[in-house]
């Protein structure tokens, strides 16, 4: 049964995340994208962890995706994407010889039976529960700065959108572009 | 047939592939953004998976911090994203080679 789901599971995300690369119309590479995450909570939901599968419902497609839903308002998102492709030899076979590089890296130990496990999974306790057992106490010291991390974060991303570009930040960039000194002298 | 540990490492593979084959493929900075949201949830399944099963929680609390970077990262690189946008019109990455001597 979790056999057949996450191969239906696994097709799909590979599908769907084929799409999001292949695809010239950034809005079908975005919701292509969120669907791609939904299914990926699948899979964790599938491995027996609730909590990080739930954490990938809201995160991911949730909020992440909401925010580039957001960002789309500024792009132009009808304008077929244009570019101009390099050699596609080079690309399959760097992207191959990563892919084996990263199953050896992540396979052999584990197959191995090298890896001791640090903190010993849930006994007993469901796994949200165990999860916040072992984050409250063990990781207590990076949950804390990722919280700092994300409002510095959100406060930057305040920053950077709302600035108007034409007028504050123009010192800071170098300005190639002719045209828009002119508008600035205007 | 049981599913291995194997099974999820081969697709996390996979998945970081079309991770790698995007970001290097793509021009446009939005779909380099897109490809590297699937490469780190490619390590997220990797991590998620290990941690299942050799019984570990750290697997997954790692998990959840790659989420939170993930998160901040999306935070401010559309911020700047938008201000390459307003200041090309364009996000074409072979726009922003500036520096030609």
């Amino acid at each position: 049964m979790e056999a057949i789901a996450f191969y239906i599971f696994g097709a799909l995300i590979i599908g769907l995340f084929m799409v999001t690369i292949l695809s010239r119309d950034i809005l079908y590479s975005m919701s292509s994208l969120a669907a791609g995450m939904v299914l990926i909570s699948g899979l964790f939901f599938i491995l027996g962890e609730d909590f990080l599968g739930a954490v990938q419902l809201v995160v991911y497609s949730g909020a992440v995706m909401a925010l580039y839903a957001f960002g789309m308002m500024f792009f132009d998102a009808t304008r077929r994407v244009k570019e101009k492709n390099g050699s596609g030899l080079l690309v399959f076979l760097l992207s191959g010889a990563s892919a084996v590089i990263l199953v050896i890296i992540f396979a052999a130990p584990a197959i191995g039976n090298k890896i001791t496990p640090l903190v010993q999974g849930s006994k007993g306790l469901d796994n949200p529960h165990a999860i916040g057992e072992v984050l409250f106490t063990k990781y207590l010291i990076p949950f804390e700065v990722a919280a700092v991390m994300l409002l510095v974060a959100m406060i930057a991303g305040i920053i950077l959108a709302s600035k108007k570009m034409d007028e504050s930040l123009s010192e800071v960039y170098i300005d190639t572009d002719p045209e828009t000194e002119k508008k600035e002298q205007k | 047939m049981t599913l291995t540990l194997t099974h999820y490492l081969v697709l996390s593979a996979i998945m970081f592939t079309i991770g790698l084959a995007g970001v290097i493929r793509r021009k446009n900075l939005l779909m380099l953004f897109f490809a590297t949201e699937i490469m780190l949830n490619a390590a997220n399944v990797a991590f998620a998976s290990i941690s299942a099963y050799i019984n570990d929680l750290s697997g997954q609390l790692f998990a959840l911090f790659i989420i939170a970077i993930a998160a901040s990262e999306v935070a401010v690189g559309l911020g700047l994203l938008i201000l390459i946008y307003k200041k090309y019109g364009t996000l074409d990455l072979d726009n922003l080679s500036i520096m030609k001597g």
